[in-house]
C-alpha cells in the first residue's frame, strides 16, 4: 500500500517538474525576443557604430547554441540536459556555467532562510500556542500587538531601517555582503565569524518580520483547536492541564502550520529576493536579480527550475510524512 | 446538591443558567434531567464536573460526594475528581476522542494523569479489559477514532469514562445522532457497566422513551430551575407539576394518532425571565400568586417534589 502511494507521489512530481521544466522553454521563446541578437545590438549600440558583421556574427551565434535547429529537436536537447541538471553557460558572465554559479549562491540562501525559517516557525508556532493558552502567564499577552506590526512591515523595509539603525548609526554590525570584502572564504573561525557578523542584520529582519504570521496562524488554530469536544472531554478526563495543552491542543493546531512550513522551506530559494538584494548578500535571490538586469536568459531558467524542483521536493517530502501525522490522511487513495 | 447558582455573562447582562438546583443522587441510583434546549441541564453536568468556562461561572451551591463539598476543592484537587469519582460521558453526536492519538493512547494518558503508572503491558492489558467490558474487539486500541463507527466511539468513551471505576457517570445525551438501534446497544453497554461498579448515573437528555427505560428517578429543568423530581414511573402516571404534565401530554401515543399537542408559547429568555413561577406565561392554572412569588422545590407527595403553588 506504501509503496503504491510512493510511487503515485513521485510520480506526481516528475510531472510537475517536467511540466516546469516545458514551460520554461517554451515561454522566453513565445516573447518573441532574441537574446544573442539583444545582446550583440547592445554591445554594438555601445561600440557607438553599427557593425557590418552583425547579421553573420548572429547567424555563428545562433549555430553555436543550436538555435538554428528545429524547435522540437532543441527541445529534446534541452529536456536531455535538464535532466542533468545541466543549464549551459551563463550569457552574463560568460565562460562560468549556470550551474556553477548557482551552486556557489545555494549555501548562502539555504544557510541564511533555512535557518530564519526555521528559527520563525520555531519561536513564532510557541508563541502563537502559549497565547492562545489560557494557562500561559499573563504577560505574554502584551507580545500579540508589537509581532502583529512587525508582521505588517515587510521585511525590506525592517531590514533598511535595522541596517541604517545597527549597522549605519550604531555601528555594531557589518552593513553590506556575505563576508568581508578581500577575505578569503574557507573554514577558518574568523571566516565563519566573519560571516555569522554579516548574516545577522538580514536574518534579523526576516525572523522579525515572519514570526508574528507564524504566530498569528498557530494563534488562530488554537483557538479553533481548544473549542473542540475531545478537549473538553479530555479535561473532563481529569488530565493535567500541560498534557491537554500539548497532546490534545498543540498537537492538533500544529498541523496546518508543518504545511505552510513545508511551502515555506520549499520557496526559500526565491523567497527573499529584495533581502538577499538589500544586504548585497551572495545568494541565488541576488544572482537572479542581475541574471533579470542583465537578460541572462539561460541563468533565470536555471534559476527558475532550481525553485520548482526545490518546491517539488518540499512537496513531495511533506505528502510522503503528513500521513504519520495525521491519520486521517491515509497512504490508500490520492 | 444544594442550591446550586450559574451565571454567564454577557454583553446584554448575566444570565442564569441554573439557580438554587438542589437534588440528591443515591448510590447505584440512576437519575434522568430532561428539560428543553437551553433550560440548563447541561450546564447542571459541566457544573458537577466544575467545567463552566468563562464567561460562565459556579456563584454559589454546594456539590457533596461522599462528604467532600467538591465547589471548595482546590483546582488540582477536582482534576483529581474528575474520571477517578465523577465521570462524563459526551454526548454522542460529538467529536470526542482526539481524532490524531490511537484509542489506547487515549485512555493510557488518563491513566498516567492520574497517577497510576503502570508498565506497558499492564497499560495494554488494562486498555484490552476495558475495551471488552463496552464490548469492543482488542484490535480497536490500535485504531484511530475515524476508523470507528459512532456507537463504537461511543462505547469507547464509555470505557475511558470507567477506567478508573468512578462513583458517579454523568452521561449528557450520550446516544444523540446515533440510531435507534446503535442506541440501544449503547444504552445497554452502559446499564451493564454501570451494574458492574455499582455507579450512580446521571442521563441528561431531552428523549423521555429512553429515560423512561432507563432511570429510576426523574428531574425536569425549566428555565435554569429543577420543577420537578419524581420517581419515573410517577412522572408519566401523575406528574406534579403543570409542565410536566403538558410535556407528557405532548408525546406521540399509539392510541391517539395524528394528533399532536405542544406545550404553547416559547421558553422565556434566561436574561429576561417572568417575575413568579418562570412557566406563569405558559401555564393554564395560573393564579395571581404564580406572577408574584417563586415557588420552591418541596416534597409534595413521598419522593415527589415539586416547585408549583398549586400542590
Amino acid at each position: 500500500m506504501r509503496a503504491d502511494y510512493l510511487a503515485r507521489r513521485v510520480g506526481v512530481f516528475v510531472l510537475i517538474v517536467w511540466l516546469a521544466a516545458t514551460l520554461n522553454f517554451f515561454l522566453p521563446r513565445l516573447s518573441g525576443q532574441d537574446p544573442v541578437r539583444a545582446t550583440l545590438l547592445q554591445q554594438a549600440s555601445l561600440g557607438g557604430h553599427v557593425q557590418t558583421g552583425l547579421e553573420a556574427m548572429v547567424k555563428e551565434y545562433e549555430r553555436r547554441f543550436g538555435l538554428d535547429r528545429p524547435l522540437w529537436k532543441q527541445y529534446v536537447t534541452y529536456l536531455r540536459d535538464v535532466s542533468r541538471f545541466d543549464f549551459n553557460y551563463s550569457i552574463s558572465s560568460y565562460p562560468r556555467t549556470v550551474n556553477s554559479i548557482i551552486a556557489e549562491a545555494i549555501p548562502w540562501t539555504v544557510g541564511l532562510l533555512g535557518i530564519t525559517t526555521v528559527l520563525s516557525f520555531t519561536i513564532g508556532t510557541l508563541l502563537g500556542a502559549l497565547l492562545a493558552w489560557p494557562g500561559a502567564p499573563r504577560w505574554m499577552r502584551l507580545l500579540m500587538p508589537p509581532l502583529w506590526a512587525l508582521h505588517a512591515i515587510p521585511f525590506f523595509l525592517l531590514g533598511l531601517i535595522l541596517m541604517y539603525l545597527l549597522a549605519f548609526r550604531m555601528q555594531l554590525l557589518p552593513m553590506f555582503g556575505g563576508y568581508t570584502a578581500g577575505a578569503f572564504p574557507g573554514l577558518t573561525l574568523t571566516f565563519v565569524g566573519d560571516v555569522i557578523a554579516h548574516s545577522i542584520l538580514p536574518a534579523l529582519s526576516i525572523v522579525l518580520v515572519a514570526t508574528g504570521g507564524w504566530a498569528l496562524g498557530m494563534r488562530g488554530m488554537m483557538v479553533t483547536t481548544q473549542g473542540e469536544d475531545y478537549v473538553t472531554f479530555a479535561e473532563a478526563k481529569g488530565l493535567r492541564r500541560l498534557t491537554i495543552f500539548l497532546r490534545y491542543c498543540v498537537r492538533n493546531a500544529i498541523l496546518p502550520q508543518t504545511t505552510a512550513l513545508a511551502l515555506a522551506l520549499g520557496n526559500i530559494l526565491s523567497g527573499a529576493v529584495l533581502v538577499e538584494v538589500i544586504f548585497g548578500y551572495p545568494g541565488v535571490g541576488t544572482i537572479l536579480f542581475h541574471a533579470i538586469r542583465e537578460n541572462d536568459h539561460f541563468l533565470i531558467q536555471g534559476i527558475v527550475f532550481t525553485v520548482i524542483v526545490a518546491l517539488g521536493v518540499a512537496t513531495l517530502i511533506l505528502d510522503v510524512l503528513y500521513p504519520l501525522l495525521d491519520p486521517r490522511i491515509s497512504y490508500r487513495r490520492t | 446538591m444544594r442550591n446550586l447558582l450559574v451565571h454567564y455573562g454577557t454583553p446584554l447582562g448575566a444570565v442564569t443558567a441554573a439557580d438554587s438546583v438542589s437534588f440528591s443522587l443515591r448510590a447505584g441510583e440512576r437519575l434522568g434531567v430532561v428539560g428543553e434546549s437551553g433550560s440548563g441541564k447541561s450546564t447542571l453536568a459541566l457544573a458537577i464536573l466544575r467545567m463552566i468556562k468563562p464567561p460562565g461561572r459556579i456563584d454559589a451551591g454546594e456539590v457533596w460526594l461522599d462528604g467532600v463539598n467538591l465547589l471548595a476543592l482546590s483546582d488540582e484537587a477536582m482534576r483529581q475528581v474528575r474520571l477517578a469519582r465523577i465521570a462524563l460521558i459526551p454526548q454522542g453526536s460529538m467529536n470526542s476522542l482526539n481524532p490524531v492519538m490511537r484509542i489506547k493512547d487515549q485512555i493510557a494518558d488518563a491513566l498516567r494523569d492520574h497517577g497510576l503508572a503502570p508498565s506497558r503491558r499492564q497499560v495494554e492489558e488494562r486498555v484490552r479489559e476495558l475495551l471488552e467490558s463496552v464490548g469492543l474487539r482488542p484490535e480497536v486500541a490500535d485504531m484511530f477514532p475515524h476508523e470507528l463507527s459512532g456507537g463504537m466511539k461511543q462505547r469507547a468513551c464509555i470505557a475511558i469514562a470507567i477506567s478508573l471505576r468512578p462513583r458517579v457517570i454523568i452521561a449528557d445525551e450520550p446516544t444523540s445522532a446515533l440510531d435507534v438501534v446503535v442506541q440501544k446497544q449503547v444504552m445497554e453497554t452502559l446499564a451493564r457497566v454501570q451494574k458492574d461498579l455499582g455507579a450512580s448515573v446521571i442521563l441528561v437528555g431531552h428523549d423521555m422513551g429512553l429515560m423512561a427505560q432507563f432511570v429510576d428517578r426523574l428531574g425536569v429543568m425549566y428555565a435554569g430551575r429543577l420543577i420537578e423530581v419524581s420517581p419515573v414511573r410517577d412522572i408519566f402516571t401523575q406528574p406534579l407539576h403543570p409542565y410536566t404534565e403538558m410535556l407528557i401530554a405532548s408525546l406521540p401515543s399509539l392510541e391517539q394518532k395524528g394528533t399532536f399537542r405542544g406545550i404553547p408559547g416559547l421558553i422565556p429568555l434566561l436574561r429576561d425571565l417572568p417575575p413568579g413561577c418562570a412557566f406563569h406565561p405558559r401555564c393554564p392554572h395560573a393564579v395571581d400568586r404564580c406572577r408574584a412569588e417563586e415557588p420552591r422545590l418541596r416534597e409534595i407527595r413521598p419522593a415527589g417534589w415539586a416547585a408549583c403553588h398549586l400542590r
